[in-house]
């Protein structure tokens, strides 16, 4: 068994056993935050939109099930650590194809266990996130403080997106997603309904967009703060003019940002699979998987080009927008779900809708 | 938005006595709920027969009736109170049950009565076996291959096309009454027979048995607008072929994908709506262990056991938010009571590990058929929670208060893998011990995957366990070994019994190496919102979330898990001792593991411990909270006994000392106080071995009472009445030695009497004396009481009282005492004292309107009697007359003995209450569900010493319009009177025996007390499980049945020709 630390900006240090990549002399420096499903870690590792960021599971036995070849959100896991209090040696399922400890290792993600993740997660609601970083036992201190002071970068989303445009070929409506990050389960919704998807890279230009011909627009999540790429906003204008357009997590901010209203980090964010959302129209309450730091905030949307659809029923805050005059709309969370509850994947079929409107 | 104007005033139905399968859960939801509808104005009637509950406690609800749960009673309390809306869905299948016929008959609609939680056809489509298949087609939910059937012949052709094993499941009945999995023909034939009696439609479903899937619930609640959310799931341990009741429970599912998990929650939604419930729901499914099919098993279209562990497993209340939707308020207007911060409307993440593991009445009942199925057999269940698993069952195996503080079977140890495999093969209640013995010798997890199909999950847990056992034997006591065992849960008295050292000792060198538990709070969100839940749960982790306070606290300890001889009167209570304590201006911390009850609501208490009820458990809280003292004397005879080594600790027992308890317990020290005051008791001893006890048997003279020291619930306790059946009982039932004594009393038969009384120190209360109606020898739980006494006269009630009050004095009681007494032959014997709590203190507090844990409480922290009102002697009765009568569960216990003695049997009990004790009598026994003949043919076999006043009662059911079918013995006796009698042969002794005519639906009643030759009673034992299992009344004592021949001369006329 070997230990590692982990380390917070505020120099609070967790010892614990390396359960993952062994860092050996390295370190791992990422933005701390906590997630609360009590199911769906393969998907959680493998959602892009943790780029740079080390996550605590708040559920204290992780790995219960081990990892299968379906449920991957990505093709290989972007995060900077994870921080459990146990994780299993194996896993007990049909579908187990190795360990939760051995897909740490063959994506070289660094994991600390042993952890009082309660105390780490009333810590982050406290005080916000911070960073944090996980070192060797031996680590110098003076070493871990300088990098603790480094700053998280700004190049996420460019680090996590397709560099090339894919395509899958469908019977159905062709769309294009804008891949800020994009988890699979996205591009399985929008297959499962048909649909012919072209994936592409987030710096897409109009002109090499409209060359696909597309039907409809998503703009995927993504990591990091929608403000680091206001290159993109204009692309947007523009396409939201012809297509109909349909937004999640970090596309939602985007087209928020490019309609006139604002962005700002939240304290901690909302990380997890039980977060309920209510339709101001439906009059009714989804239960929402989601994973966002930033947030759209409420006032600016009044002087915006949008309209508040969704908000949700814990903090209030802004999950969905819609264009007053245009087909386009976005969402907070993920209807896509993986994890998390399947309450809002009527969300596609609404895109679908419009699209044939 | 907000609640439907036109309700503002609702009838809430109870769920009525203890039984197995319909327990204490459904006092906590009924309570909730009714609380939850106050909170919204609305005015509230309830209606239970139940008096041990803390719902029928006057200040409930607005109004409270304790009456029999009929449609007749019903009806009259509709009548009168003329309420808008019922609402049938907190009080288990009872209740539900009594709404459909209430609506079927078109009471509801006549008296303008709506429905609230559900629509009839919501429970007709989710209990119907073939409208729920029909319904589940419809909306595309998979359900297994069945057959409704009413006959043998249509099962049969099922089990033809589809092979076995099956499953049978009868329609409409109590945690699987009458069912099970059929693994041939015969089994088939004989399980339909008895499933098709159970139901109350005759009809049973026959499924394609999928035994060995995953069993997994949900808990779902649903508003009118169609909002829906998940409270909680659970995965069963054991797979699917033990009732989910008997089996061992872990929250959330482990072994679950997300996928997996999302699949599942998806169907539970889909199915709720289907429904259409305005409330809390369970969907059971079954999950194939190698891929994604499913089928849903059950849905329970109300608040259930499940739910009530749902609620304590995650802090979410489902019964009051089901009461509020009921009413038509919905999810995202409903204030989560837990974050006071949040709404109602999200689902709960859990960041602990929930265990439950169920509590069978085995102990009690030795004969019984343990193995587990489809017929749930467990009496009440323990939680324990954890942050890891191991931790958490550990906790668990020690909350179930059977003698085990570590997963080890003494019985186990030295067992070949073979008999291991025997036993694991028994799938009894004792599996788990058994896997983990065979893990423990070697048994790979693979082989026992094999013979149970419990997941690889669970076992490598268990492995773990083992390892670290093994690990303590190798390194020895080290900090880090020890913190690794504390950490996975191991209790003090493991470690210290293996490293031979004292408790005490191994606890100081625990604490000096600071291997201490903190404790972290339940939350219903893993710590994402700011939370002041004061629920609390140990754990070996770094932070310590207890919210410090300055307030003075009092400590009171519940009573664990609901068993034969501790029942929800305990927790009653409990509950009554919190409020007074609050009252009082103290904090009240209560600690217990029991999930189902009012004493675990954290809104109960100022804080909720949910703790095992161990020495170090307890003591683990004191540390932490450092009270003024502990209360031990509300939580049965699991707190009692903690008293003694907890005050060894230095903690302060609140309430009678520990030296008293002692005087009143210990036997020796008890003869000596009586002695000293010149008090009779029935003449007794204490032996410590086989010839001591032969001899002074000898000289106490026969029949005497035999039990072991130090028990509750009389328990191992037997009449024997010749020195044959004493040895026979000595081998038989108890291990003798001068560590482990048996005491020897003389058997006197006669009126037996129970006095509960309370003292300040100074003053002597006594609310109220109890008559029993079955002479002493059937012990007191099981007795049917009578409140005030009708038979005994002035000049024997005043002795009883200052009996009551002299031994009270000198027993030093603070706090509640209760006595029993014999009248032999005029004169007044004293049987036992207990310096605590009695089972009789709910009912005994709700017939004198005096709320006796609550004087007590108050009287123990100081506040004398006279200041509360009270005065030194008893309290006169009222107008009223009370009967308690106790209720069985012997229906659902195949091979248990029914015939009444001093080892108690009952598992609830119900009270009425008239102005005439004949009519309190009636109304009694109807609540406890006995059909009573007003005429009819009685099958009787006598005992030869009961013969002559069996004569006298036959004497007077014939004259008001009975028959008799008898024994030749009985049958002679009857006709020599000219009493009309068909004779029948016994047992086997040709096709017309009396089996034959028990099944033959002839019989109403049946009276049979017990002969002490051994082979005639097997005969006896036959025929009472016979009658018990076809839901006939069967009466094996001479004072019962001539309660009820009372009830039925009040109700009936008598049939005389002219003289």
């Amino acid at each position: 068994m070997k230990q590692i630390k982990l380390v917070l900006e505020t120099g609070e240090e967790y010892l614990g056993e390396s359960v993952g990549f062994d860092i050996d002399s390295m370190f791992s420096l990422g933005e701390l935050v906590f997630n609360t499903s009590m199911t769906g870690y393969q998907e959680i590792l493998s959602d892009p939109s943790y780029c740079d960021q080390i996550v605590v599971m708040t559920y204290p036995l992780i790995g219960n099930y081990g990892v299968n070849k379906d449920d991957f959100e990505s093709l290989s896991p972007v995060l900077k650590g994870m921080v459990v209090r146990e994780c299993a040696e194996e896993g007990s399922n049909w579908r187990n194809e190795y360990s939760l400890r051995e897909l740490l290792k063959r994506f070289k993600v660094p994991a600390i266990a042993g952890i009082d993740t309660r105390e780490l997660t009333k810590k982050i609601r406290d005080r916000g996130v911070m960073k944090a970083v996980l070192v060797p036992v031996d680590y110098p201190l003076h070493n871990i403080q300088l990098v603790l002071s480094r700053s998280m970068g700004t190049d996420q989303i460019a680090r996590v997106s397709t560099k090339n445009p894919i395509h899958f070929p469908g019977e159905g409506k062709r769309i294009v997603m804008m891949d800020f990050g994009y988890k699979k389960n996205i591009l399985r919704s929008l297959l499962k309904r048909d649909c012919d998807v072209v994936v592409v890279p987030w710096n897409a230009t109009v002109d090499m967009i409209e060359s696909y011909r597309p039907q409809g627009i998503l703009l995927s999540n993504g990591p990091g703060n929608p403000k680091d790429i206001t290159e993109v906003l204009p692309v947007i204008r523009s396409l939201q003019k012809t297509y109909p357009m349909f937004s999640i997590c970090m596309g939602h901010q985007l087209f928020a940002l490019a309609n006139g209203a604002d962005t700002e980090k939240m304290k901690f964010g909302n990380r997890g699979g039980n977060h309920p959302v209510k339709d101001l129209k439906l009059d009714k309450v989804f239960m929402t998987s989601q994973n966002h730091g930033y947030a759209v905030t409420e006032k600016s949307v009044a002087t915006s080009d949008l309209e508040i659809t969704q908000i949700n029923i814990n903090d209030k805050s802004i999950e969905g927008l819609k264009h007053k005059t245009l087909p386009a709309f976005s969402v907070q969370y993920h209807p896509e779900a993986c994890p998390g509850p399947e309450d809002t994947n009527w969300l596609f079929d609404d895109f679908l809708k419009a699209i044939r409107n | 938005m907000g609640k439907n104007p036109q309700i503002k005033k609702v009838l809430v139905i109870g769920s009525g006595p203890i039984v197995i399968g319909q327990a204490a859960e459904f006092d906590y939801s009924g309570t909730q709920a009714v609380k939850s509808l106050i909170e919204e104005g609305i005015e509230v009637v309830l209606v239970n027969s139940n008096p041990a509950t803390i719902m029928t406690d006057k200040e409930t609800a607005h109004k409270v009736y304790i009456e029999p749960l009929t449609t007749e009673f019903l009806l009259k309390i509709i009548h009168k109170e003329k309420p808008d809306g019922l609402l049938p869905t907190l009080g288990g299948q009872t209740a539900l049950n009594l709404a459909v016929k209430l609506e079927e008959e078109g009471h509801l609609k006549r008296l303008g009565v709506q429905l609230l939680g559900c629509k009839i056809d919501t429970i007709q489509k989710a209990e119907d076996r073939k409208l729920f298949k029909d319904l589940m087609r419809e909306i595309g939910e998979p359900v297994p291959d069945s057959r409704i059937v009413t006959n043998i012949d249509e099962s049969l052709e099922f089990a033809n096309k589809i092979g076995y094993p099956l499953i049978v499941r009868p329609a409409f009945t109590l945690g699987g009454t009458g069912g099970g999995i059929a693994l041939s023909e015969k089994e088939l034939i004989h399980i339909t027979n008895s499933g098709i009696a159970a139901s109350p439609i005759g009809q049973c479903l026959i499924e394609r048995s999928i035994a060995g899937f995953k069993e997994v619930e949900y808990e779902v609640i649903r508003d009118r607008r169609d909002n829906c959310i998940i409270v909680c799931n659970m995965e069963n341990i054991d797979p699917v072929g033990v009732h989910t009741g008997d089996s061992i429970v872990v929250a959330p599912s482990q072994t679950l994908s997300d996928k997996e998990y999302q699949l599942l929650r998806s169907s539970a939604l889909k199915i709720i709506r289907a429904l259409k419930i305005e409330g809390g729901c369970n969907v059971q499914y079954a999950m194939d262990p190698h891929s994604f099919q499913y089928y849903v098993i059950e849905v329970n279209p109300r608040v259930s056991r499940s739910s009530a562990l749902a609620s304590k497993a995650t802090g979410y209340p489902i019964a009051k938010i089901a009461a509020k939707i009921a009413i038509g308020m919905t999810l995202d207007e409903i204030i989560n009571p837990v974050t006071k911060k949040t709404f109602a409307c999200f689902e709960p993440a859990l960041d602990y590990v929930i265990f439950k593991i169920p509590r069978f009445p085995f102990d009690k009942f030795v004969t019984a058929n343990r193995r587990l199925g489809t017929q749930m057999k467990a009496t009440g269940e323990v939680m324990a929670i954890g942050r890891n698993l191991e931790e958490s069952l550990l906790k668990a195996v020690r909350s179930l208060e059977v003698g085990l503080y570590h997963l080890e079977l003494p019985s186990l140890k030295g067992k070949s893998i073979a008999e291991i495999t025997e036993k694991i093969l028994k799938q009894d209640d004792e599996r788990l011990f058994a896997v983990a013995e065979g893990l423990r010798q070697g048994m790979t997890a693979e082989s026992i995957n094999e013979l149970t199909k419990i997941d690889f999950f669970f076992l490598r847990k268990i492995q773990n366990i083992i390892k670290t056992e093994k690990l303590l034997l190798e390194k020895g006591k080290t900090p880090e070994t020890i913190r690794q065992a504390k950490r996975q849960g191991f209790s003090d008295i493991y470690l210290s019994k293996l490293f031979q050292e004292p408790e005490s000792d191994f606890y100081q060198w625990r604490k000096k190496h600071g291997i201490m538990p903190v404790f972290k709070m339940v939350d219903t969100c893993a710590g994402e919102f700011e939370s002041t839940t004061p629920y609390y749960y140990s754990t070996f982790e770094s932070q310590d979330e207890v919210l410090e306070s300055t307030k003075q606290k009092v400590i009171v300890l519940g009573s664990g898990p609901i068993r034969i001889g501790q029942g929800i009167e305990f927790d009653y209570a409990t509950v009554h001792a919190i409020d007074a304590i609050r009252s009082m201006g103290y904090e009240a911390i209560v600690i217990n593991n029991n999930p189902e009850t009012v004493s675990t609501d954290f809104n109960i208490s100022d804080r909720l411990y949910f703790e095992p009820l161990t020495v170090e458990d307890v003591f683990n809280v004191v540390e932490r909270e450092k009270p003024i003292g502990v209360i031990v004397q509300f939580g049965g005879q699991t707190a009692i006994n903690l008293a003694e080594p907890l005050s060894k600790r230095g903690v302060k027992i609140l309430g009678t000392s520990v030296d008293d308890i002692d005087r009143a317990e210990n036997r020796k020290r008890f003869e000596e106080l009586l002695r000293g005051l010149d008090i009779a008791q029935p003449l007794g001893c204490t032996v410590t071995s086989v010839d001591e006890a032969v001899e002074k048997s000898a000289h106490l003279g026969f029949p005497v009472i035999v039990r072991p020291s130090y028990v509750l619930g009389g328990r191992a306790m037997e009449i024997v009445y010749n020195e044959d059946e004493l040895l026979d009982y000595m081998k038989r039932a108890v291990q003798i030695n001068p560590e482990h004594p048996v005491l020897i009393d003389r058997y006197m038969i006669g009126r037996e009497m129970e006095v509960d009384a309370i003292c300040d120190g100074e003053t002597v209360f006594i609310p109220g004396i109890m008559e029993h109606i079955e002479k002493a020898g059937v012990h007191s739980g099981d007795s049917i009481a009578v409140y005030p006494p009708q038979t005994v006269s002035k000049d024997i009630l005043d002795r009883l009282s200052a009996t009551t009050l002299t031994i009270t004095k000198a027993l030093n009681i603070k706090g509640l005492v209760n006595l029993q007494f014999v009248i032999y032959q005029g004169d007044v014997f004293v049987i036992e004292v207990n310096p605590r709590a009695s089972r009789t203190v709910p009912f005994l507090s709700k017939v004198t309107g005096v709320q006796m844990a609550k004087v007590a409480t108050k009287a123990l922290l100081g506040e004398s009697l006279i200041k509360q009102g009270l005065f030194h002697g008893t309290l006169e009765p009222k107008d009223d007359i009370a009967v308690k009568v106790p209720v069985f569960s012997f229906a659902k216990l195949s091979d248990v003995e029914i015939a009444l003695g001093p080892e108690m049997k009952s598992t609830g009990e119900v009270m009425g209450k008239d102005k005439v004790f004949e009519k309190a009598l009636h109304k009694a026994f109807v609540a406890a569900g006995m059909i009573i003949p007003d005429s009819g043919t009685i099958l009787a076999t006598i005992n030869d010493l009961d013969k002559e006043e069996a004569l006298k009662l036959f004497k007077r059911f014939y004259s008001v319009g009975f028959d008799f079918v008898a024994t030749a013995g009985t049958a002679k006796l009857l006709r020599d009177e000219g009493i009309q009698v068909k004779t029948v042969d016994k047992i086997g002794q040709s096709e017309n025996d009396i089996l034959k005519e028990i099944k033959s639906g002839r019989i109403s009643l049946i009276i049979n007390t017990i002969s002490k030759s051994k082979n005639v009673e097997s005969d006896g034992f036959k025929m009472r499980r016979c009658a018990v299992e076809r839901g006939l009344l069967c009466l094996t004592s001479l004072d019962t049945t001539e309660a009820l021949l009372k009830t039925i001369e009040r109700s009936t006329y008598t049939m005389e020709p002219l003289a």
